[in-house]
Formats: structure tokens, sequence, C-alpha cells
């Protein structure tokens, strides 16, 4: 149940950069995902894993949500989901 | 010729019984073309149906293997682990597990992964050689891999996995050969367990990946280069502005489609149904029967059917944008948009074929996983302004609205009138959204994802499957629970006798009711006469225009200046602005409530949304008559 309080800025992790930093094709390490077990479980499953590559893509026209390419495939999360995917 | 029983439903699947027949479950995470191959192998041999207590749908059907046997395969939902966290995933582990009421534990499983996507696809390998049925494995999208650089050894895997592996492309078709095979040995029970490889820990998805990765390094599982045409699509589809323009230039597709291009067919169905009538009705004699037949079951069960040009049309484009890809673009697009009422990107393709008609438009909703969005989708799609209730705004508005101009020649009174009654929906819609979001069907904080599958050709054969299916379950709709509601209505409007002939529609007990009601629907302007039209209305909007009709004595459309004057003598100007708001707001259609049954798979959420629209639509139509009543 981390995380519950800081609920939409990247800034509130203590100055830690999350996947809304990256630019269009700029990529990052993950490091954690400060969601509750369950939800941090299917985002792993989608392939966010702590250690591994990801990749800003495309966006919606106004830059919200957001695709990224993770472990041979493209996701799309909203911003209030990505602040929560921390980079190391 | 072994399973034909004279009876052209001997091509449906019956539900297997236990121990008699053999079952086989295909699994696979979303996207990795489970569907297309279950589709390869059933064929028109399948249906959709609902495991009891869940809303969570699974198709059954049978697979031919040779002139003696088949076997029956269950499509079950897409997950990528077993851990039951959602409906769909609960589903599955229940299934597989032998404990989901009504279906015996499947004697082996059909375990079918994305060959281009295979290092974390295997994942779900995993917990599903776990439970340790004789399981297949099949590696989808073969053609993809290889086209684009990418390799596999199936022997290799095939020995890391301890069980048969199958490289196949099931929109080719080709490799299927060795499923049939698998399948054969399915029902001589010679499958061999799978001998216990050493397994990850289940709850641990990093493990799980890290044990999938090292089988892909052992098995020289070489990842394709990135899909270049998908990129390059996405250039322009996800680019700030060509993306917009592609996405309005599509809406304004489905809606052009649904709303114009559907008309020339759903004429032709129309006047089918109005000639096969007249024809009964010629060859018959006159009686109480004649007239249930033509008056009741024809014109009530025709006036439904009409709609399935609409719906094949929607379907097929929903089709087209699902299976090619552009629906997930389309999704990303607006859920910006649709999270402002608490919904998400892809309630739009639904809500906005609404206006067209709620029918097909809740059906669509299936494309939202999420079964909370789905439910929110469905409940207020009915307050989008149909094209059934513009006869009776059209005929409203013409009665009490003085033409007026009010922006030069383009824009008058009536055009204002109706556009605001467009826009009075969709605030209702809006309201409703936000009110069931924000309660019942509050989204569970679980994140909003939304997977952007390649851009893939949709096949003919997936399509016009699609298209099968979703006329059988329409038809069968018509054909049973409309069917009812018909006869009810006619026995309604045509009991009891008077010296062996139907009543005045004033005296039947339609007529009662009316009466009945009368008290009820007064404070809204609304006399019996109304009142009647409100219930006859039930079975489609529209039907209030002919019932007025029949109830001022007057026959045909052709004659609505005449309507138009009885209607000015029959409702004040408050009167008239609460119709329209009741036509705005209330639930008046039997093919939505049982449509909406259908896909929440009860009667719960039919029932709740009745009452809620109609109480929603006495309260609006009530302070429209006060107010109105204030002014004139």
């Amino acid at each position: 149940m981390q995380a519950v309080v800081n609920k939409q800025q990247s800034h509130a992790h203590g100055g830690a950069r999350s996947l809304t930093a990256l630019k269009r094709g700029e990529s990052g390490t993950l490091d954690r995902i400060d969601l509750p077990e369950d939800d941090a479980q299917r985002l792993m499953e989608l392939g966010f894993l702590p250690g591994h590559s990801i990749t800003r893509a495309h966006s919606a026209p106004g830059g919200d949500p957001r695709v990224f390419q993770v472990d041979g495939s493209e996701v799309a999360l909203r911003r209030e989901t990505a602040v929560h995917l921390i980079l190391r | 010729m072994d399973d034909c029983h004279g009876a052209p439903t001997a091509t449906l699947p019956q539900p297997p019984a236990a121990g008699k027949q053999h079952i086989v479950a295909i699994v696979g995470p979303p996207n990795s073309g489970k569907s297309t191959l279950f589709n390869r192998l059933t064929g028109l041999r399948q249906k959709v149906a609902n495991f009891p207590g869940v809303t969570v749908e699974h198709r059954m059907g049978r697979a031919r293997l040779d002139h003696h046997r088949e076997i029956y395969l269950v499509d079950l939902p897409g997950v990528y682990s077993l851990h039951p966290r959602t409906e769909d995933e609960k589903v599955t582990h229940d299934v597989l597990a032998g404990t989901m009421e009504g279906l015996p534990k499947p004697d082996a499983v059909i375990l079918i992964l994305d060959s281009t996507n295979l290092s974390r696809h295997l994942s779900l390998a995993a917990p599903i050689l776990g439970l340790g049925l004789p399981t297949l494995v099949v590696l989808n999208m073969a053609d993809d891999l290889h086209g684009r650089g990418g390799e596999v050894d199936p022997a290799e895997l095939s020995k890391q996995l301890g069980t048969p592996v199958a490289l196949i492309s099931a929109s080719r078709g080709s490799g299927i050969e060795k499923i049939t095979e698998f399948l054969s040995g399915a029902t001589l029970q010679q499958l061999p367990r799978p001998p216990l490889v050493e397994l990850p820990v289940l709850q641990n998805v990093p493990k799980i990946r890290d044990w999938a990765a090292n089988i892909g390094r052992r098995t020289k599982y070489r990842a394709p280069a990135p899909p270049v045409w998908t990129r390059r699509l996405d250039g322009v589809f996800l680019h700030p502005v060509t993306g917009l323009v592609v996405f309005l230039l599509v809406i304004i597709g489905v809606f052009q489609t649904i709303f114009a291009g559907a008309r020339p067919l759903m004429d032709a169905v129309q006047a089918a149904i109005e000639a096969s009538g007249r024809w009964i009705e010629a060859t018959m004699p006159d009686s109480p029967l004649r007239s249930l037949i033509v008056d009741g079951i024809w014109s009530g069960v025709g006036s439904v059917i009409v709609f399935l040009p609409q719906i094949l049309l929607l379907f097929l484009f929903i089709g087209i944008l699902e299976d090619s890809g552009y629906l997930a673009r389309a999704a990303l697009i607006a859920d910006r948009t649709m999270a402002k009422i608490g919904l998400q990107g892809k309630s739009f393709i639904p809500l906005l074929s609404a206006y067209a008609c709620a029918v097909p438009a809740i059906m669509a909703a299936r494309t939202i996983e999420n079964k909370r969005d789905r439910t929110a989708t469905i409940l207020i799609a009915p307050f989008m302004t149909c094209s059934a209730r513009l006869p009776v705004y059209t005929l409203v508005i013409a009665a009490f609205i003085p033409e007026k101009p009010l922006l030069g020649i383009f824009f008058g009174t009536r055009a204002a009138a109706l556009l605001g009654l467009y826009v009075i929906g969709f605030l209702a819609a809006i309201v409703t959204a936000r009110l069931l979001k924000s309660t019942v069907l509050k989204s569970t904080r679980a994140p909003f994802v939304l997977e952007m599958p390649p851009y893939r050709w949709p096949t003919v054969q997936s399509l016009a499957l699609r298209l099968i299916d979703r006329s059988r379950v329409f038809l069968r709709r018509a054909g049973t629970v409309i069917l009812a509601v018909s006869v009810v209505l006619w026995v309604l409007s045509n009991l009891p006798l008077e010296n062996g002939k139907a009543p005045e529609i004033g005296n039947s007990y339609a007529g009662m009711v009316g009466h009945a009601v009368e008290p009820v629907i007064q404070p809204l302007g609304f006399n019996w006469k109304i009142g009647i039209g409100l219930i006859t209305s039930l079975a489609a909007r529209e039907v209030i225009v002919g019932t007025l009709g029949t109830l001022y004595g007057i026959e045909g459309t052709s004659e609505s200046m005449n309507l138009q004057s009885a209607l000015r003598h029959e409702l004040t100007p408050g009167g008239a602005a609460a119709l329209l708001v009741f036509f705005a707001f209330a639930m008046q259609c039997m093919s939505t409530l049982a449509v909406v049954r259908r896909e929440t798979g009860g009667w719960t959420w039919p029932v709740i949304q009745f009452v809620y629209m109609t109480l929603f639509a006495y309260v609006f139509s009530f302070a429209a008559n006060r107010l109105i009543s204030l002014w004139f």
C-alpha cells in the first residue's frame, strides 16, 4: 500500500524520475513500481519489470495516455499510472 | 452425416455430457490469436455461452477430427496469468481446475502463444504446465516471426517444456494439422501427462519472467525485429494532427454507415416484412388469429428484425477496426475525453453507435474488457438519441413549435429544439456515468492499461464468423423475448372481445391500463390516450406515433398533419414539452432491455436501468410541464 497518499506528482517520490520523465524515443530502466501488489503484478505481467528497459513511444494527442515499448510489445498507460513507475 | 438428426440445430454444439465427450480448453494471453485458432478449428460449429453466475463469456465449439470423431473445444478469456484477480482470470482458473459449475474438467489444454513475443508469453506456460494436464503449446504467428527475421526451435522448446509444441499461423491455416493430431490423441486419452519440469514460484512475476527468458535462451529463440509497418502507421495514426484527422474520418465513417448507409437495406427489409405481412393477411380468413399473426407477431418481430442490417454493418466496421489493430489506437485517442466522465477510451465507439441504435451499441461494448466500465457504458448508452426517437420528436416538434429562423435559414427554432433534445440526452448520459462511476461501479483502482497490437490485415473468415455470430444472437432474441412481448402487447390492445370482435382501443385492456395510469401521468400533462401510447411504445419508441394515429382514428402516416392538429388539441404546450423530455430519457425499448439482460448476464441491471431511466424521465417531464406551463 505504498504511495497511496502521493497521487499525481512525480516529484512526490523524493525527486525520483518516473516513466513520465521519458521523452519520445528515450529509454530508461525500471527500478520499482510504487503501486499496490495486485496492480504492480498486473503491470509486471505486461512487461513492466524492474531491471528491464522501457522506451517511450507515441502518445495520444495531448500527451496522455502514452505508449511505452516494453518487453517486445507496446502498452499505453495513463499519466496517473505512469508516475508510479519509478526509473533507476 | 453422423451428427445429422434432421434438425438444423444439429450443427450447434450441445453441452457436453460429463464423462462421454472429450473437452479441450484453449488458453492464451490477449492478442495471441486464440480466437482465430478457435474459428479455424470449429468454423460454424460454435456458440457463445455464459458460465452460471458470471458475465464472462466463453465460446464452445466442436472440432471435426475425421468422419467419426469430434471433440469439444472451450475458448477461454485471454489472460496473462492464472492468478485469479479479474473475473476473466478466475473463470480460466476455475475451468482448468475443474471447479467450474456446468463444465467437466478439460481432458487437455491447448496453450496458444504469440511467437513474435515469446519471451513474455512463455510466462503463462509456467502456471498452465503446473496444472498437470496434457498440454500442447502452440506458437502462433509463425509467418510474422519469420517475416521479421525471428527464429524459434519448436523441437528444442518441446524438450525444454516436456510437452509437444506446434509452430503455426492461425490466420493462414499453416501447421493446423499438428493440432488436429493432438486433439485426436485427446479423444483416445492417449496423451501423456507432461513430465514435471522444474517450474518457478507462481506468485513471483519476475521469477517467472526469468524462467521464460532462460527457456527462450536455451531454445535459441531470436526475437523478431520491431514491426516496421506498425511504427510507420502509428507515425500517422497517432500523430497529433493527422492522427486526429484519421480518427474523425473513422468516426464520421461509422456514423454515416450506421445512419445513412444502412438505410436502403433497412428499407428493403421493412418492405419485405410488410409485403409478407400483407401476403399472410390476404391468404388467411379474417379472424383474431390473423390479427395476432399480422398485427402482433409480424409487425412486432419485424420492427426489431429491421435493425439487422444496421447491426451487421456496425459489426463489420468494428470487426475491421478491431482485427486491424486500429481500435486500440482509437481508444487511446478517445481516452482522455472519456476519462473526464469516469469512463475510458474503449467506451467511445459503443456510445457513438448508440446515436443510431442502442441495441448494436450495447453489443459493441464487448470490446471493453474492464467489467465495470463495460457495465457503465451499457447503462448510459440508451440515453444517446437513437434514430427511433426521431419520428416522435419530429411529430411533436412540428405540432407545437412554430418554425422561426434563429441563425438565418440554416438554423431555425425546430432544429434548435431537436438539437436541444440531443444535448439533454447526452447530458443525462454524463450525469449517469458520473453517478455510476462514483458509486456502485467505482473503478477498482486497477490502472488503465491498453495494449497496442501490431497492425494486421483482418481475415474474411474472422469477419464473416463475427457477423454470423452477431446475427444469430440477435435473431434468437427477436424470436424469443420480443416475440413474447409482441404477443402480450397485442393481447392487451385487442382483448376483451366485443361481440366477437376486437374492441375500440379505449375499451381494450391497454385502454384500461391507460385509464389506470392516467392519475400517475396526469402531473406530466398526459391523458389516458398518451398513456396507451407510452405502453405500446415499450415495443419500440416510434410505435407511439402509430398508436396515437389509431387512437385518433387516423390511418397511415400521410395524415400526419391531422395527427399534429389532434395532438395540439390533446396536449398543452407543457404536456408536449413533457412528452419530448419523457422520450429523451425513458427506457421505452424492449429490444434494448433484452440485449442488456443478455450482455450483463441477468435481469438485475436491465431492471435497475428501466426503473432509473423511467424515474429520471418522470421527474424531468414533470419539471418541463410545470416550467413551460408558466410561460404559456
